[in-house]
Order: structure tokens, then C-alpha cells, then sequence
């Protein structure tokens, strides 16, 4: 089946099979930074942004997107440079394995869009939706709070 | 070398940071691999059975199918899964494919396919009858007279006992315990029992295998022991070690979980059967099913003490359930005794253990290693034994720790260690542990101090000690290459799985040449390097492959120096590299790019290339004291855990915040264990709960406050001070926790994980409700 969708601003043209996933259709397109871990919607590894909401892609047909926005983790970066969540996650020590990193970024940034001056307390539950097996979540939460701060890039002692 | 550091204790971000937060960097299935076919594995339904035939022609036939394969299809070469050393120390009884399952879930054949679902057709395709075997699904029943032995197979060796289900056992002294006991004043008994913990790595276990143009078989596979793996597929598929090429990219976590070869074998034969590249992922369910999990277990502790809080006996015992097969089995069990034990000084010990199998999953490495059980039984048993003296708990671990100049006698008696030196202690910042976390968590004011109404608050605690790589037994080679820029190429063979280990080794690298990180470029975990690692386990990256860093960078300096006094005409005595150049005592000086291009194309053509191998007897341990607070819901059995206080003696932290957030880590994996997680199993042997809504691990929302403490009692063996950090913090929850529910309510919990049903039974037993 051919369906249209504009990934990161650019217009795209796909032929995707009727039960295919829109994480697997993004991936064999060359999104890859969504990653397949659960697929079934538990994880939030594969959260990409489709028509302005952060979603699980494995649990989303390919075909339901069809006319849709997306943006993916390789979307949030711009020729200004990181995403102000990126810098922070990078600076302030954020990411381990990273694997599931692409997801909790491209919540976090999809969240402040709707929530810029967010508590501690709101961004735990954010991420209720994203598994980390590596940080036990403390330097993430950390790293939204200085994106939104003017804390980003402080930690070069 | 210089006094003051510069890069080494820096908090500098992570070298691989961007490209991770940018989904920029490649994992194993993130690469685009012309003709790549699917694997899937066609699963026993069956606890325990005999294959009596396999009729695959049917699958064979379906178009897109390319190969279909079955034990007769793959050298019957004995071996084991764990990646270790060799002669791996774990029982040679694993086959690619077997003609007997031992487990549900347990490969039977195996299939590649021009798509998944293709490959999916195929096995259903495949005919197999079976004669089913009885089963042991209680590992208390494994030794059992009339139990059915599952390794019957002849070509299996290194089993301690087959005939009776025992992979391995352990039976070790120090002293005399029993003479111990007649000693004492006061005799504490205890029993525990722990649970089957799912690693959960996010990336599943999953290999790309193809032929190169030179007909070897490539191996790019998410893995924590690049060259063990190369060396266990070459040996278990009969072919020269040559012949395999293992290439490591971001390894998505593995926690022990990947210290094992598990894809590799199938997918390896499949992508040589076919001459196509082949990829075998595990989904999610099977990494809850047929993937690997940590040893359930029955400990009991018994201790003998004198009134004066000194303790003159101490035994451990154990019985651990190994699953089908023995990987890890002997060394796992190993440190449940040998980690804990010598954390209280005592003239007598003694440490029993056997290690069964059984018809579930299968048990084997995973971060902490056998200690996390060890510590969980331990530590409540010696607040209890504290207890019974009537002396502060907290009070009784300062009297009875471990301290420099010690002898630990359990390091040499059993696991990994056997037969090798004893370690001493040179460093021990545990007292200043102690003080500092029992300080952050407020115990002189919480303790004791339950509240009104139905949610009690309690404080409770832990000491821990873990080890730096295996004593005796790690092996690390490295090399550096100077470029015409002052940047050097490292190449290490150890594996960054995520811990951040190619950041520090970079900084330990650009702190001995005197450039800025970014000066290092990184290659880790590719067997065609020149390079050698016995791998990412046992906490030992940092400190083995750390130190081999230091002298391959060590190497460089000096021929760089020596490089630069020809160039100066000084005496290379007392020239400094520092800041990207060469100075001497009488103010010349020449940039580190002035000698690179001086050596790769002036008069000296010397390519510089400092090399460095590294292995040692010692092994020193990192220190914990961790402190839980906790509240318990009388009513519901709820613990809420509020507040977890870590201060970890490190050595030296090259990196504190890949240091803490190894803590962090490790403490939120430790609170699944100690509270919420457990790997089902019915009474045939099947797992109920392969998914992540029905194994709960915590998330960010259920993450009480995380406070680390970093102390650096500088270890002289190690790189700069630096002893290890990845493991040691996991073991402290569960015992930090229990004893906290205890300050809270009263009851004590034995069993794992600590639900709302076991704390209102244990409350129900004491007349609390």
C-alpha cells in the first residue's frame, strides 16, 4: 500500500504492507534511532512525534500515518545544533547504553512543547512510558530540568 | 608524571554522547545489510524431551526459505555459553542443537528466510515428535532420589555430578567453624530464599553472521566479550579461530545478560550454510523466556559471636538452581560466599554450596554475580545477629568489617580465585562510607522512629564489597597510534556495553599525553585490532583494561619524549608533556604536532605506537555502605522505598558521572530485585510473565531519591587510584530494605522479592493487623 507521510519536514512516498508497523516502516526507511525493544507499547524506546503527539511506533500501522507529521530523534537536531534536551542529556551525563535514549528525548522535548516550565514530579511521570535499565532515571530527569534551566552546559568542572 | 590531573577525574561528557542522543550511532541491526536473510528458532514445547524425529522437507519447500537446520546439521561439539577464560571453568553441555531439550523454549531447529514471516511459515512446517521426559521444575528436588537426570548425554563434561543433577559444588574452610561455634556465646540461624531476575536489557541479544570476501565469518553481535565469543563460536563450530572476526558496535546493555554466547552459534552457522548475511534478534518474550536470568537460590547463614560483638564462626550454605544447563554455574555461586563472607572478620568460615539443574530457565551471569544474593542474606542475617548481642547494627559492621592489611582467606578458597593468592586489602574507605551515608540519610534521627497511623517509615542498612576483574585472571591488551595532529587511534578489545568505558579509558589516555579528549579516538571490541580483552564482566574494565591503558600511553609518552629531546637537543630526562606539547627545564618547547609530523616524515621515520598488556594477582574491592529509607503501608503490605543514600568507596573516580550514574544504575536495578521483580513459572515449567506489564522493573515514576556519595580511597594497584564501580551497588537494596522494613514494622523478610503479600503474611504471623 503507498502512503505519504513528511518525516523531519521532508515529504516521503511509501509502500508499506497492510500490517507492517510504523516503527518498521521507519526503520527501513533509515529512521533508525527509534528501537525495536518491547513492541507492544510498554518501553517507549520507538517514541517518535506524529501530528504533534510523542508515540509508541510499534503499536501504530505504518498505514494509520498516512497524510501524518512525524518527527523522529534524528528531527530534533537543526543546523543551530542539539535540541536543548540533547545538549542537556549529553552534558549532563544522561545517557549510558542509550538505547532507549532516542525515546526519552523525543518525549521530553514533545512534552515541553505543551509543559516549558515542567516540576521534577512531572517529568518522573512523563516517563512513566519510557524503560531505562541503565540510569535509574535520576541524571534524565535531571538533564529536562537544565534543558528548561540555564543550567545546560554547566558541567565542565 | 604530573601530580595534578587534568582529564582523569574530570566529569567530562560521554566521547560516544552525541551520536547516541542524535540516533546517529549503530547498534548490531542498525546497518543496512544487502541480501540479509531472517533467523528464527524453532522452540521446544516441552520442559524435558527426547527429539525422536524432525521432518523439515515441508519447510524446506516453502519459497523464500533458504536454509533449515537441525542437530544433524551442526557439529556435536560440547561446550558452554558463559564467556570466560578458557579452559572456561563452567561445564562443557551445551550443543548449537541438540537431539534432547531441556527446557521450554530450548532450541530444536532453525530457520532463515527472505522475512520473518516467511521464516515464521517455515517453522510451523517443521514436524517433530518428541518423547517427553519427566521434568524437575523444584530445584529442592533435583538431587532427589528418582529425579531424572538431565545431562545423560555422554560427550558432556566438566558436570560435577550428573547422575544426580549437580552441575557444580563447593565445600570450602578457613579455620575451623565447627570449633568456632563451641566458641560462641550467641548462635543466629537464618534462612533466604531469591528469585530468577530477568536482566531486561532494552537491546535484545541479536548477531548479524556473514561471510567476508575472504570467506571468514563476521560476527557483529551485541556482545560483552568480543574475543571470548570468537573463540567459543570458533571452537564450537570446529573452525579455526582465524576463520572468525567479531566486530562489537553500541551494545544496548547487557548487565551479564550478554557475558554469554547466545545467537551467535545459530546464526553463525546459518549465514555459512546459506553464503547470505544472516540476523537472529530475540524479541522480547524470548529474552524473558530462553535468554539468561540470575540464580534462584536457598541460603542459609549460621554465625557464632562472642558478647563482646566479635564474631568467631561464620557458615554459608547454599543451594542454586542453574536451570538446564551450567553456565556460570560454579563461578556465580562462588562469589555468593566469597563476597560476603569476608566482609566481617572472622577466624572461622566455611562456605557450601551445590548447584543444580533443573528443567527452567537458564541462570547465569548477571551484574553482581552471586553476591547480590549473598549480600541480600548476609546483611539482614547480620542485623539480626547484632540484634541478638543487643548492639546497634550500625555500630556492630564498624567493629567486624574488613580492614587494610587484611587477608581475605574466602578469595582464594573457592570460584573464579581457587588456588590462587589470597588478596590483602591496600585500601578501604568504608569507614568514611559508613559515616558519610549514615550523615546523608539522618540515621541517628530516623531510626527507631516508626510514626503514627497505618504508614510506618523505617531506616535500615548495608556494607558491601565486590571485586575490580577476577583475581588472577583478567588479561588486557592495548594500542595507541600517534597522527600527524597530536590525535592518537586507541584500540582497546575490551567492550563499552554502555558504561561508559571508551570515555574513561580515553581520559585516562589523553591525561598520560597531555592532549584533550577529543584528541583520542576510541575503537573498542573488534577482534581484528590489534587488541585483546577477556571482556566487559566482573567489574573490571576500569581497573584492568584501565591500567593496560595507562602503560600503552605510557609507551607513547616516552617515545614521544625521546622524539622531542632529539628535536630540542635536550636530555629526555625531566621533559613534560602536558597541553599538547613538549617542554624542558630550560624553557624550549615543541608542540605534540611538531614531533608527530617530525616522526612520520623528518629524519626519525618512526612511527609511534604505544602498546600495553596487563593482568594482575590483585583484585580490590570497592566498598558500599548504603542506606534505604522506606515507608510500609500496614494496611496493604506496601513498601514505598523514599530515600536510597550510596556512598561507594571507588578508588578514584576517573569519571564521576559515568560513576554515579553506574550507581544509580545498579541501585534501581537492585530495588526491582528487592521489591517487584520475579520471573514466573508454572509447575511444567513455562514462564507466565514474558513482558515488561507483567515483570514490573521500576520506572522513573516509582524511583525514590537517589543520593551518591563518591569516596576515593586511592587504590595503589590502580590506574590513577581507580578500583571498580559497575556492580557492587546492586547488591544493597534488597538487604538495606529489609532491614528498613524491620526498623518500620517489626517483621523481618527472608524471601525475594518483598511483595505487599509477603509483608502483610509476615505481619498477619506477628499479630500486627
Amino acid at each position: 500500500m503507498k502512503i505519504a507521510v513528511t518525516v523531519n519536514g521532508t515529504r516521503e512516498e511509501w509502500d508499506v504492507a497492510p500490517a507492517e508497523t510504523l516503527l518498521d516502516a521507519l526503520r527501513d526507511h533509515g529512521y533508525r534511532g527509534a528501537k525495536r525493544v518491547c513492541e507492544s507499547g510498554e518501553c517507549g524506546a520507538c517514541a517518535v512525534i506524529v501530528d504533534g503527539l510523542a508515540i509508541d511506533a510499534c503499536i501504530r500501522l505504518a498505514v494509520q500515518s498516512d497524510g501524518s507529521q512525524i518527527t523522529t530523534v534524528e528531527g530534533l537536531e537543526t543546523a543551530d545544533g542539539l535540541h536543548p534536551v540533547q545538549e542537556a542529556f549529553t552534558a549532563n551525563g544522561a545517557i549510558q547504553c542509550g538505547f532507549c535514549i532516542p525515546g526519552m528525548v523525543v518525549t521530553a522535548a514533545n512534552y515541553l512543547e505543551m509543559n516549558p516550565q515542567p516540576t521534577e514530579d512531572d517529568i518522573r511521570h512523563v516517563f512513566i512510558g519510557n524503560l531505562c535499565r541503565c540510569t535509574g532515571y535520576k541524571k534524565p530527569v535531571e538533564a529536562v530540568l537544565a534543558s528548561v534551566s540555564e543550567e545546560v552546559g554547566r558541567r565542565e568542572d | 608524571m604530573k601530580t595534578e590531573l587534568s582529564m582523569v577525574g574530570r566529569r567530562a561528557p560521554k566521547i560516544d554522547a552525541v551520536k547516541l542522543v542524535t540516533g546517529r550511532a549503530t547498534f548490531t541491526d542498525d546497518v543496512e545489510m544487502r541480501g540479509l536473510l531472517h533467523a528464527k528458532v524453532l522452540k521446544s514445547p516441552h520442559a524435558h524431551a527426547r527429539i525422536l524425529s524432525i521432518d523439515t522437507s515441508r519447510a524446506s519447500e516453502i519459497p523464500g526459505v533458504h536454509a533449515v537446520i537441525t542437530h544433524r546439521d551442526v557439529p556435536r561439539n560440547p561446550y558452554t555459553s558463559a564467556g570466560q577464560s578458557w579452559p572456561e571453568p563452567s561445564p562443557y553441555d551445551m550443543y548449537v542443537l541438540d537431539r534432547k531439550v531441556r527446557f521450554h523454549g530450548d532450541a530444536v531447529a532453525a530457520v532463515a528466510a527472505e522475512t520473518p514471516e516467511i521464516a515464521e511459515a517455515a517453522l510451523e512446517a517443521i514436524g517433530v515428535e518428541y518423547e517427553e521426559l519427566p521434568a524437575v521444575t523444584d530445584f529442592r528436588q533435583s538431587m532427589g532420589a528418582g529425579a531424572p537426570i538431565i545431562h545423560d548425554e555422554p560427550e558432556s563434561y566438566g558436570i560435577y555430578d550428573a547422575s544426580r543433577n549437580i552441575a557444580a559444588h563447593i565445600d570450602v574452610e578457613a579455620g575451623d567453624v565447627e570449633k568456632g561455634f563451641r566458641l560462641a556465646d550467641v548462635i543466629v540461624e537464618n534462612e533466604f530464599d531469591v528469585q530468577y531476575q530477568q536482566h531486561t536489557c532494552l537491546e535484545p541479544h541479536v548477531t548479524i553472521a556473514f561471510l567476508d570476501e575472504d570467506r571468514r565469518l563476521v560476527l557483529r553481535t551485541s556482545t560483552q566479550i568480543p574475543y571470548h565469543c570468537r573463540r567459543m563460536v570458533a571452537f564450537a563450530l570446529g573452525i579455526p579461530v582465524r576463520n572468525v572476526h567479531v566486530l562489537k558496535p553500541r551494545v544496548g546493555g547487557g548487565f551479564g545478560n550478554k557475558q554469554e554466547v547466545v545467537t551467535e552459534p545459530i546464526a553463525a552457522v546459518l549465514a555459512m550454510k546459506t553464503g547470505r548475511p544472516v540476523k537472529l534478534e530475540y524479541t522480547r518474550t524470548d529474552e524473558f523466556t530462553i535468554a539468561r536470568n540470575r540464580h534462584p537460590q536457598h541460603i542459609t547463614l549460621k554465625t557464632g559471636v562472642r558478647r563482646d560483638g566479635s564474631i568467631v564462626a561464620n557458615a554459608l550454605s547454599v543451594l542454586t538452581n542453574t536451570g538446564p544447563y551450567g553456565t556460570h554455574a560454579l563461578t556465580v555461586t562462588g562469589n555468593t560466599g566469597t563476597k560476603p563472607l569476608p566482609l566481617y572478620r572472622a577466624a572461622n568460615m566455611k562456605f557450601y554450596a551445590d548447584i543444580v539443574y533443573t528443567n527452567l530457565p537458564i541462570a547465569a551471569a548477571f551484574r553482581g554475580y552471586g553476591a547480590p544474593q549473598g549480600f541480600f542474606a548476609m546483611e539482614v542475617h547480620m542485623d539480626e545477629v547484632a540484634e541478638a548481642l543487643g548492639i546497634e547494627p550500625l555500630e556492630f559492621r564498624r567493629m567486624n568489617h574488613i580492614r587494610v592489611g587484611d587477608t581475605d582467606l574466602m578469595s582464594a578458597a573457592a570460584g573464579e580465585g581457587a588456588g590462587k593468592k589470597p588478596r590483602v586489602i591496600h585500601s578501604c574507605g568504608l569507614p568514611e562510607c559508613i559515616e558519610r551515608g549514615a550523615e546523608a540519610i539522618g540515621w541517628y534521627q530516623k531510626r527507631g522512629r516508626p510514626g503514627d497511623g497505618p504508614i510506618k517509615r523505617g531506616v535500615g542498612m548495608c556494607i558491601l564489597m565486590q571485586g575490580s576483574g577476577v583475581a588472577g585472571d583478567e588479561l588486557a591488551g592495548a594500542a595507541l597510534k600517534m597522527n600527524e595532529d597530536a590525535s592518537f587511534n586507541l584500540m582497546v578489545g575490551s567492550a563499552d556495553i554502555g558504561t561508559g568505558s571508551d570515555t574513561s579509558l580515553a581520559q585516562i589516555a589523553a591525561e598520560v599525553l597531555g592532549v584533550p579528549l577529543e584528541n583520542i579516538l576510541i575503537k573498542s571490541g573488534d577482534t581484528d585490532d590489534i587488541s585483546f580483552d577477556y571482556g566487559a564482566y566482573a567489574s573490571s574494565t576500569a581497573y584492568i583494561t584501565g591500567m593496560c591503558v595507562l602503560k600503552a600511553s605510557e609507551d607513547a609518552r616516552q617515545q614521544i619524549v625521546a622524539a622531542a629531546a632529539r628535536m630540542m637537543d635536550e636530555d629526555p630526562e625531566g621533559l613534560l608533556v602536558h597541553d599538547e606539547k613538549v617542554t624542558s627545564l630550560s624553557g624550549k618547547s615543541v608542540t605534540l604536532q611538531e614531533v608527530a609530523l617530525e616522526c612520520l616524515y623528518g629524519e626519525s621515520k618512526t612511527v609511534i605506537i604505544g602498546k600495553g598488556s596487563h593482568a594482575t594477582k590483585e583484585s580490590p574491592p570497592p566498598f558500599v555502605a548504603m542506606f534505604a529509607e522506606v515507608e510500609v503501608d500496614t494496611e496493604t503490605g506496601q513498601v514505598r522505598p523514599v530515600e536510597i543514600v550510596t556512598a561507594v568507596d571507588v578508588g578514584r573516580a576517573i569519571n564521576p558521572d559515568i560513576c554515579e550514574g553506574q550507581v544509580e544504575g545498579a541501585v534501581a536495578q537492585g530495588l526491582g530485585y528487592a521489591l517487584t521483580e520475579e520471573i514466573l513459572v508454572d509447575a511444567d515449567g513455562r514462564v507466565l510473565n514474558p513482558t515488561f506489564m507483567d515483570y514490573k522493573i521500576f520506572c522513573a515514576a516509582d524511583m525514590p531519591t537517589l543520593t551518591t556519595i563518591l569516596v576515593e580511597a586511592e587504590e595503589p594497584t590502580g590506574p590513577f587510584g581507580a578500583k571498580s564501580v559497575a556492580e557492587i551497588a546492586i547488591n544493597g537494596p534488597a538487604p538495606a530494605i529489609s532491614n528498613a522494613i524491620y526498623d518500620a514494622v517489626g517483621v523481618r523478610l527472608h524471601s525475594l522479592p518483598m511483595t505487599p503479600e509477603k509483608v502483610l503474611a509476615a505481619l498477619d504471623c506477628r499479630g500486627e493487623r
